[in-house]
């Protein structure tokens, strides 16, 4: 058997290495959306937090009033909270475009407002607890740890869908339009390329994402009104560390803190909830723009 | 001249305001509406969207409520460190996030406030969830008894006036000139050989100060730090009260305050109590999207466009 690491018996350092990293496959998953939406729209997406609980509550309701299970819920949660993001981006974003981008930013905080409050007024503050898929149920014993099948599914399966977004981004042609739409939207548009029904979609897409992690959620936390509320700070501070230039900059750095905060959780408890914002203080005084940014 | 007026009979209003209105309903409105003031001197004249604030609100609430509670010392000192410390902790964090500009100063202003917040969570003085309570109001210089709310509203009103007039004056100063240029061409600023960067830390530190003496000033009124002061929803409310009431304008977050804390008050007693969220979160849609000037840039607009 293994002895204690550093002091510490191996199943506390392992068991919060696992937590750390399903932390940071959320925060992989949900600043990878808000990079793509940046990406088109130039705004950070405040309502990501929202949009992110609405997908754990889509989950719940699917299979409370509809008898849909859990991997139906996977598909179908991300594409309906996805549709509504399309609306917000059509009818409210989109009479923005034209004014300072920071009004974007609090039409999407006004909006965060809006969804959590409904939430917490029709179903009260504390959550609702939904139970993992049958066929994720128990774990293994690795020798050193015990690992949930469900809590490994989390990071596989957000791993895999940030390595489907960066794909379609660097390699195909929608994804072409994307970057293209970064660089130079007017150009994009003089070429024939319907602009803003891209800017729609990448929004669609951005709050599919986030959404996604929410349905990843639902079984780990409980389902919450404010489940999305504290953690959106995070994942902008994430996203100041990572810069969000780059998508794989948005997937490494996302899951490298959440294993850091893991790591803060076992060596040094109480400054786990700050140590984020602690390394994104360290990487601006370092590196202003960010470890994969290049941008002012 | 027509401003000189409008201020005189603003002030003489509330001066004789208690007679009329509950003293502590005025109070909170009034340390309202000099928080969003100070706010407004960073985005509305320095065009940088601050999403912290909150921490130097709460942060001078607590090391006030700290100051006059445990150490006992004089109201007015105690807000004085309140409001200085809300200074140091401005200078700390606008030294990290004007390295950053427009959405990332937002986001690196507001992580830096939830650190802030979860340090006032975990420290032994702040009392967790129960905050600050029963902090001592004192006495103004030693004389006069602020416990009596008439007093104390007085003595509000002179804070009030002193932070309005500080930044009304540093508006209306080569300094402000020059921030406010900052804000609508950084590049031609800095050609033209501003140290673009000093300008904006040293708005950022006062704005940060003055935050902090609303913030402090409150605590006196309330007898009590919470939470709530820090949490990122009271930097979302001060954004808010700016916007409503007119960014960039000088009286426009204090108009702006006033709607907001009489919106409050009216629904906290009310059946939509617990909507209220829903509905600060609706005003602050509708105003992004129809109402970007504000109720003084509105009135502005209507003045110029009929004249």
């Amino acid at each position: 058997m293994l002895t204690d690491l550093l002091g510490f018996p191996p199943q506390v350092l392992f068991g919060q290495l696992l937590l750390g990293l399903i932390n940071g496959a959320f925060y992989a998953v949900l600043s990878l959306g808000l990079a793509v939406i940046f990406g088109l729209l130039n705004i950070v997406n405040f309502a990501h937090g929202a949009l992110y609980m609405l997908g754990a509550f889509a989950t719940a309701g699917l299979t409370t009033y509809f008898g849909i299970g859990y991997w139906g819920a996977l598909i179908l949660a991300p594409l309906i909270v996805g549709a509504i993001g399309m609306l917000i981006e059509r009818f409210l974003l989109r009479r923005l475009s034209g004014v300072d981008h920071l009004y974007g930013l609090l039409l999407t905080f006004g909006l965060a407002l809006v969804i959590e409050g409904s939430f917490v007024k029709l179903f009260g503050s504390s959550g609702l607890p939904y139970a993992p898929p049958p066929q994720l149920m128990g774990g293994v014993n690795l020798g050193f740890m015990f690992l949930p099948w469900y809590r490994g599914w989390v990071v596989l399966a957000a791993v895999v869908m940030c390595l489907v977004t960066w794909y379609i981004f660097e390699k195909t042609k929608i994804g072409a339009y994307l970057r293209a739409g970064t660089e130079n939207p007017k150009l994009l548009q003089a070429f024939g390329v319907n602009v803003p029904l891209l800017t729609t979609l990448a929004y669609g897409y951005g709050v599919a994402l986030a959404a996604f992690a929410g349905v990843l959620a639902a079984p780990i936390t409980q389902v919450s009104p404010l489940m999305g509320s504290n953690l959106i700070i995070v994942v902008f501070a994430v996203v100041v560390i990572g810069g969000m230039g780059s998508i794989m900059g948005a997937i490494v750095t996302g899951l490298s803190m959440g294993v850091i905060e893991g790591l803060t959780k076992v060596f040094w408890p109480e400054a786990s909830a700050t140590v984020i914002f602690a390394v994104m203080a360290i990487v601006l005084v370092l590196r202003p723009a960010g470890l994969f940014g290049n941008a002012t | 001249m027509n401003t000189k007026l409008a201020y005189l009979i603003a002030f003489a209003l509330l001066l004789v305001a208690p007679l009329v209105l509950y003293p502590v309903f005025l109070m909170k409105l009034l340390c309202f509406a000099l928080f969003a003031s100070a706010f407004n001197l960073i985005l509305g004249f320095g065009g940088l969207l601050s999403f912290g604030h909150a921490a130097f609100f709460g942060g001078a609430a607590y090391i006030t409520g700290h100051a006059l509670k445990v150490w006992g010392l004089p109201t007015e000192l105690g807000i004085l460190i309140g409001a200085l410390s809300a200074g140091v902790l401005g200078l700390a964090i606008g030294l990290l996030a004007i390295r950053r500009q427009g959405i990332y100063f937002a986001m690196i202003t507001l992580a830096m406030a939830q650190m802030v917040y979860f340090f006032f969570i975990s420290a032994d003085f702040s009392g967790g969830e129960n905050g600050l309570q029963g902090v001592p109001r004192g006495s103004f210089l030693g004389l006069v008894d602020l416990q009596n709310n008439t007093a104390m509203y007085y003595f509000v009103l002179g804070v009030f006036v002193l932070g309005y007039f500080l930044i009304a004056r540093a508006v209306h100063s080569p300094f402000g000139q020059v921030l406010s240029a900052i804000r609508d061409n950084e590049a031609r600023a800095k050609s033209l050989g501003y140290d673009v960067e000093r300008y904006k830390l040293l708005a950022f530190v006062l704005s940060a100060t003055i935050a902090g003496l609303a913030g402090a000033t409150k605590t006196v009124v309330f007898q009590l730090a919470s939470l709530t002061d820090a949490h990122w929803h009271m930097s979302g409310e001060v954004v808010l009260m700016t916007l409503l009431g007119g960014l960039g304008t000088i009286a426009g977050p204090a108009i702006g305050a006033g709607i907001i804390v009489t919106l409050q008050n009216t629904l906290a007693s009310g059946p939509l109590s617990s909507w209220v969220p829903v509905v600060l979160g609706l005003i602050f849609v509708l105003c992004v999207l129809a109402f970007r000037r504000g109720v003084v840039g509105e009135i502005q607009a209507l003045i110029r466009k009929s004249f």
